[in-house]
């Protein structure tokens, strides 16, 4: 497929990312204290999320309800690997990065040649499902979890919660450079047409059921990436943190919040959301937190679904030229 | 005799308990102009969600271009050189004017050429050249129609299904699309239209296939066809 | 593998006195879903929710939890006419997309959960009614009365709805607007009137199951995330919009639901609802009792 993604793409995009992570790296020892790469994690633990879920939900517009399932499955691949092969956690971040792949490939394959709405609903199921196997998996440690012993040190980086943030850095970097491919690639129109007109992209020559698993198959890869580093970032890892109903809802809140239609809402969504939560959470509480963001989620559903880049691009009343 | 492109024999489909269609059988040679006409609900958008492929479950069997379209996919037709415009034009909304119309281009002949200037190419032909950084929803009812033409002509197709594409139109604007379905059909597309307006059907049409109630009740020439009294009956009233 | 006669027959009975339950907890949402085209995902947590509250109603009052249950029914009724005008302002009105509106109850499902888990912590919740320890044995077939007596009213329940639908004036009203909102109108009917009639009672309905859902077993503020893939896999399989299909889905999921945890173990029971779901979404989208596409 042509488009504007050939080698010049890749070669400027991967600069701008290693140049990012440079100066994300810099900025955050400046800081002096280890909170920052606490929350540089987990911002860019949702950035990666949202980038991934928005791949299917906002450029495809089949909406996923168990993200938390490919998160969780990436966090358990981890645990699994890492107890049986002692894999360093890079590698595990590229298994979860197949588990997840593979949980989307099938899942896809068998779900979304149902209408938008049906594939919704029986992706309901699918954390609850998922968490109800890990449970029963002793090896993994069942319902009472598995602890992952982190490395004293790690050469190059100051600490290792350091090197946890920027690796997070990299993964969510790595989507966007994925979703920007996209856009921009004929797979990008592909989905815009299926999202807009399912019907008439198929009558036209838009393969529609292979892009579908296609996009099912990245997300999912992306989000079993996002989750991987998990255990190393707690030490610990047991079910109900890993398949916590919270991570399902901010993949979707924070594209919705940000904006569907690229890669920069949900960016924008986790750098926003995630920043109010973790104050909620130090102010408040974590339930509060909660509270919060299924609020915050509703009012964005019914108020403005296409996000603050919408918003602000209606009120400027120009157009994005893609 | 050249080998007959379209070839659609004893199609049937039911939904529930209701008969759309009953053995309607249909072929169209390369390059012909057809004509199909009926009164609402008589399954002329049901026979062409068949030819299509929107519709997958029914009787009968559909070859087109010497392949059997059983259980293909809407785009594996479209491949095969189908087209066909909707009756309520569904352009994609959230792509430009020139976008919607580089979609076919991309998935169809991406080894063709840059798909932005066959788009704009395509889309001076049908007349929509300066409109091309519009969206969809700035367009007038005819640009819709004329939009829906030209991306179903994206397609390169050797047989367009033209589902009412005049309907709700002014009488210039009814001629200003005929005359892109003629110059269509000039190209070699062979066009099946589906109308109610009958002067653009007289006007376009070398045979004529009428459809009452799911059953085919003629299929000949045009003037013929519109000699036939039991036509006139079925489709005008007593 | 356990195959024991005795526990394969005790399993089906309790498999028929849940799968009762099961079908009047999906009888509200056969109503909004199947009837009305809204996809409520918050249903089963409503259910949760009121769960929780005759719970905290029972231990406060010693009144009996279906009891309980049937005085609240009519609050939570109203706020589900209060949530249908919301969605349908915002929404349904709009000539938005389900997906969207789907978003929007998910959103509510979860809020659901966490302001649970706000006011009532992480523990679980069960209500002992006065026949809660009590069985009702033939022979060696025992059937627990905290099981039975909610079923029986579901049953119930399940029997004034049908009548309600087809003997009432709104009932048919409600049966009509499915069909066709064009000849409601033209008859003089508010069809969003009698949508709002209809939803408020499918959240009526959400709340009396509630009350039999905590006497049965106990529940947690998470507990509507398994009863959504139950739920929709019941009324999918029954076919949207069949009552009757409904019922017998029910019944029937909570046999196969109950033997697949007697002889492989109860790990398995969400995994059923979940290939059943994709099961007849797949082969047989319409159900067993459905109108055909």
């Amino acid at each position: 497929m042509n488009g504007a993604t050939g080698f010049a793409f890749w070669r400027n995009g991967l600069a701008l990312a290693l140049g990012a992570l440079i100066a994300t790296a810099l900025a955050l020892r400046a800081v002096h204290n280890d909170y920052a790469f606490y929350l540089g994690y987990i911002v860019f633990q949702y950035a990666a999320l949202a980038i991934a879920w928005n791949i299917l939900g906002g450029y495809a517009g089949f909406v996923n309800f168990g993200a938390g399932a490919f998160f969780a499955a990436g966090a358990y691949t981890t645990v699994a690997l890492n107890k049986a092969l002692a894999l360093p956690l890079p590698l595990c971040v590229l298994a979860g990065g197949f588990t997840g792949a593979a949980l989307g490939l099938i899942m896809g394959s068998l779900t979304l040649r149902l209408r938008g709405v049906y594939f919704a609903i029986s992706t309901l199921s699918l954390s609850v499902v998922l968490q109800t196997l890990v449970v029963n998996w002793t090896y993994v440690g069942g319902s009472s979890g598995a602890y992952i012993v982190r490395p004293k040190a790690i050469p190059l980086f100051a600490s290792y919660t350091e090197f946890l943030c920027l690796l997070m850095f990299a993964i969510a970097a790595t989507a966007a450079l994925v979703a920007a491919a996209i856009e921009r690639s004929s797979i990008g129109m592909g989905l815009a047409a299926i999202r807009d007109d399912e019907t008439a992209a198929a009558a036209v020559g838009v393969p529609t059921l292979r892009l579908k698993v296609l996009a099912a198959t990245t997300s999912g890869a992306i989000m079993g990436m996002a989750g991987a580093p998990l255990p190393f970032y707690n030490s610990y890892l047991n079910p109900d943190s890993a398949f916590a109903i919270g991570y399902t809802v901010n993949a979707m809140a924070m594209p919705l919040v940000g904006g569907t239609q690229t890669w920069l809402g949900p960016v924008i969504g986790a750098a926003l959301l995630g920043s109010i939560q973790q104050l909620a959470v130090a102010f408040i509480s974590s339930s509060a937190s909660l509270v919060l963001i299924g609020l915050v989620f509703m009012g964005f559903v019914a108020l403005a679904p296409q996000g603050l880049i919408g918003l602000l691009r209606s009120s400027r009343a120009t157009r994005v030229s893609r | 005799m050249t080998a007959l492109l379209l070839q659609a024999e004893n199609i049937g489909k039911r939904f529930g308990g209701f008969v759309a269609l009953d053995g309607v059988s249909l072929s169209v040679a390369p390059g012909e102009r057809v004509g199909l006409i009926g009164p609402n609900g008589s399954g002329k958008s049901t026979f062409v969600n068949c030819v299509s492929g929107a519709l997958t479950r029914h009787d009968g069997a559909i070859a087109f271009a010497g392949h059997n379209l059983a259980g293909l996919a809407p785009h594996r037709r479209a491949r095969l050189g189908l087209a066909r415009t909707f009756q309520l034009p569904r352009a994609f909304a959230s792509l430009t004017v020139l976008e919607n119309v580089e979609v076919p281009f991309r998935f169809l002949d991406a080894k063709g050429g840059p798909t932005p200037g066959r788009s704009q190419d395509q889309l001076e032909r049908v007349g929509l050249k300066d409109k091309a950084r519009l969206m969809p929803r700035d367009l007038t009812q005819v640009d819709l129609r004329r939009l829906e033409l030209a991306r179903a002509l994206a397609c390169r197709p050797k047989l367009l299904i033209a589902d009412e594409a005049m309907a709700g139109l002014s009488n210039a604007e009814v001629d200003d699309i005929l005359a892109l379905l003629f110059r269509a059909n000039a190209d070699g597309v062979a066009v099946v239209m589906i109308e109610h307006i009958m002067r653009a059907v007289t006007t376009f049409a070398e045979r004529l296939v009428v459809l009452v109630a799911g059953r085919k009740l003629a299929d000949g020439p045009t003037p013929e066809v519109l000699r036939m009294k039991h036509v006139e009956t079925a489709y005008l009233g007593e | 593998m356990n195959f024991d006669p005795i526990l394969i027959v005790n399993a089906c009975a309790s498999g028929l006195l849940l799968g009762a339950f099961y079908a009047m907890a999906a009888a509200g949402l056969s109503v909004s879903f199947g009837l009305l085209d809204i996809v409520n995902i918050a249903h089963p947590a409503l259910m949760v929710a009121a769960a929780f509250v005759v719970a905290a109603l029972t231990e406060a009052t010693a009144l009996d939890p279906l009891l309980a249950s049937l005085i609240i029914a009519p609050l939570f009724a109203l706020f589900g006419a209060g949530l249908y005008r919301v969605y349908h302002f915002f929404f349904e009105s709009r000539g938005e997309g389900s997906i969207r509106g789907l978003a929007f109850f998910f959103g509510l499902m979860f809020l659901i959960e966490v302001s649970l888990l706000v006011l009532w912590g992480a523990d679980q919740q069960f209500a002992e009614a006065r026949y809660s320890s009590g069985v009702f044995s033939i022979g060696k077939v025992d059937f627990p009365l905290r099981m039975l007596v909610p079923a029986i009213c579901a049953l119930a329940v399940f029997a004034a709805l049908s009548a309600f639908l087809k003997m009432t004036f709104v009932g048919r009203a409600i049966s009509a607007v499915a069909q066709d909102r064009e000849a409601l109108r033209l008859m003089g009917i508010d069809p969003v009137r009698i949508k709002t009639i209809a939803f408020a009672l499918s959240v009526g309905l959400a709340a009396l199951a509630g009350g039999a859902l905590i006497v049965i077993q106990p529940v947690d503020s998470s507990s509507a995330q398994i009863f959504v893939g139950r739920l929709f896999a019941i009324v999918i399989m029954g076919g949207l919009g069949s009552l009757p299909g409904t019922l017998i889905a029910g019944l029937l999921f909570g046999v196969i639901e109950d033997l697949t945890a007697t002889l492989l173990g109860p790990s398995w029971s969400p995994a059923i609802a979940f290939g059943l779901l994709l099961g007849f979404l797949a082969l047989r989208p319409r159900g067993l009792f459905g109108a055909p596409a």
